[in-house]
């Protein structure tokens, strides 16, 4: 099937004038934001969510930040032996673990490089703020976010199987 | 010609306040529709887009909200373009003049004109290059080097495709044996073809060459793509427009579509009749013989008339991408140049020849 041969400078018109017609039939692929909301793909990056009891303060996330937007300060406290007649255990206390989101270029590395399953992503986009130093969020906001952290999507199959390697 | 409904009987300073009233909305009712229907709708339409939708029902009071932000934005002149302020200031004005100068020979209606001028079309093709003389100014006295490359370049472009516009225009010129606007306007629709005067005689029909080389002529007069060579903005910066701001930038802004609208009514004069509609329809046979009611709908013909064409001019603006400066001077100068000079010999010929 042999299409007729149309100059290249009509086939552009016909794109433009294409497009018009769909726009003005079918609608337009934009959404008049604030009006209607898209929802976002279930693992979109939309804010960075602190699970605060995991957190050891380990510092992997700060130091492979790439513009420094993470700040954590912590110390030790001796929490209660897990067995009875046991020594006090050491366990790290998070002081202050903020976000500056007007730094935060949502990379990503530190949710990956977090080895305790502390940070998550968050699909929520919605933290605008009228003052930039509004948008340093610091623990009692980031785990705010945990509750609109999806539950994690099921693996696929076989890829939970431990084979040999 | 008969009398004048309205004019005929008011003092000269009546006349005149109600000619420039007329003229302001004879500019900027064209640039206003032009601006929302085609710069705003249109364009975001054929990017799958919507367009302002915040301002007014649909948007639609969106232009003011833009000229009301111009407004107050600060009148700056740059360092450097201080020492020839007031000349960096008046470029945009000349601008606008070209356009204000372009619209007065354009006829509405058997008696809606604001001068009946006997070189009309010979007026309207010399007055439209004074814009030129603006953007060369502008360019100028920016002292930006970016501003002088546009500015150039504008120039050899204008002045490279005045030439096939002229020309173009010959061939109506000899076919209608008149340069007067409204009689060019009669003489079409009180045309035959061939005996048969159903659809008059429009010279789109009989002068579809020059109409063509006309229509990219104007495209590349008003500077859009894939003529925008001058404004590129993606290497120049807006060329001649890159200094200014706020108010000036604005008349700059006014001056682009008012003159798109003011070209697209003179090529419908030209080419599709202007404000007429065929005289057989309605048993006139000429200017005197028009029912009155023809100064009401004929500037509303025209305007349809003009929306057709802009929409041609736009839609070829929003599909192409823009010649280079070497491909856009020898299109003039090899191609439209000898085109329309065949066109007028084949029309002298054949106007001799019948």
């Amino acid at each position: 099937m042999a299409k007729p041969k149309v100059p290249g400078l009509f086939k552009g018109l016909g794109v433009t004038f294409g497009t018009l017609m769909r726009t003005a039939t079918e609608g337009s692929n934009t959404i008049q934001y604030p009006h209607e909301k898209e929802t976002p793909p279930i693992r979109a990056r939309g804010v960075i969510a602190l699970h605060e009891g995991n957190c050891t303060s380990c510092m992997l996330c700060a130091r492979s930040c790439p513009d420094w937007c993470i700040y954590i300060e912590g110390h030790k406290e001796l929490a209660p032996p897990r067995r009875a007649g046991g020594a006090p255990r050491k366990v790290n206390k998070l002081d202050r673990f903020d976000i500056d989101y007007a730094l935060c270029m949502y990379c990503g590395i530190c949710v990956e490089v977090c080895p305790f399953d502390a940070l998550f992503w968050s699909p929520e986009y919605e933290y605008s703020e009228p003052r930039i130093a509004d948008l340093l969020h610091d623990m009692t906001k980031l785990g705010e976010w945990m509750e609109t952290v999806p539950e994690a999507p099921e693996l696929e199959a076989g890829a939970d199987k431990k084979g040999k390697k | 010609m008969s009398s004048a409904l309205i004019a005929a009987d008011l003092a000269y300073w009546a006349q005149s306040l109600l000619r420039v009233l007329g003229g302001l909305v004879a500019v900027l009712l064209p640039a206003g529709t032009v601006v929302y229907l085609f710069l705003f709708k249109m364009m975001s339409f054929m990017q799958s887009r919507l367009g302002p939708m915040e301002a007014g029902p649909y948007g639609s009071m969106q232009l003011f909200a833009e000229v009301g932000k111009w407004l107050q934005k600060e009148d700056i002149v740059p360092a450097n373009a201080q020492p020839e302020a007031r000349i960096f200031k008046m470029a945009p004005l000349i601008v606008l003049a070209s356009t204000f100068l372009l619209v007065v020979v354009v006829p509405f209606g058997p008696d809606a004109w604001f001068t009946d001028f006997e070189v009309g079309i010979f007026y309207a093709l010399a007055v439209s290059s004074v814009s030129v003389l603006g953007i060369l100014i502008a360019g100028w006295s920016s002292a930006n080097k970016y501003s002088l490359l546009g500015g150039l370049r504008a120039a050899g472009q204008l002045i490279a495709y005045e030439l096939p516009m002229v020309l173009a225009v010959v061939g109506v010129v000899i076919q209608a044996g008149t340069m007067n606007l409204q009689q060019i306007v009669v003489a079409q629709n009180a045309g035959s073809m061939f005996g048969w005067n159903g659809v008059g005689n429009p010279y789109i029909l009989t002068q579809f060459v020059a109409f063509i080389i006309f229509m990219i002529s104007v495209q590349a007069e008003l500077t859009q793509t894939p003529f925008d060579m001058p404004i590129a903005e993606s290497e120049l910066v807006s060329g001649y427009m890159t200094e200014y701001s706020g108010f000036r930038f604005l008349i700059f802004f006014i001056g682009e579509f008012a003159t798109a609208g003011v070209f697209a009514m003179i090529a419908s004069v030209l080419f599709l009749g202007g404000w007429g509609v065929p005289f057989a329809w309605f048993g006139w046979t000429d200017m005197d013989s028009i029912d009155n009611w023809m100064n009401v709908v004929g500037p509303l013909i025209l305007f349809t008339k003009m929306i057709v064409l802009v929409f041609f001019i736009m839609w070829v603006r929003f599909s192409f991408p823009r010649f280079r400066e070497d491909q856009l001077q020898r299109f003039a100068w090899k191609i439209l140049i000898p085109v329309s000079l065949v066109n007028i010999m084949v029309t002298a010929v054949l106007k001799v020849a019948f």
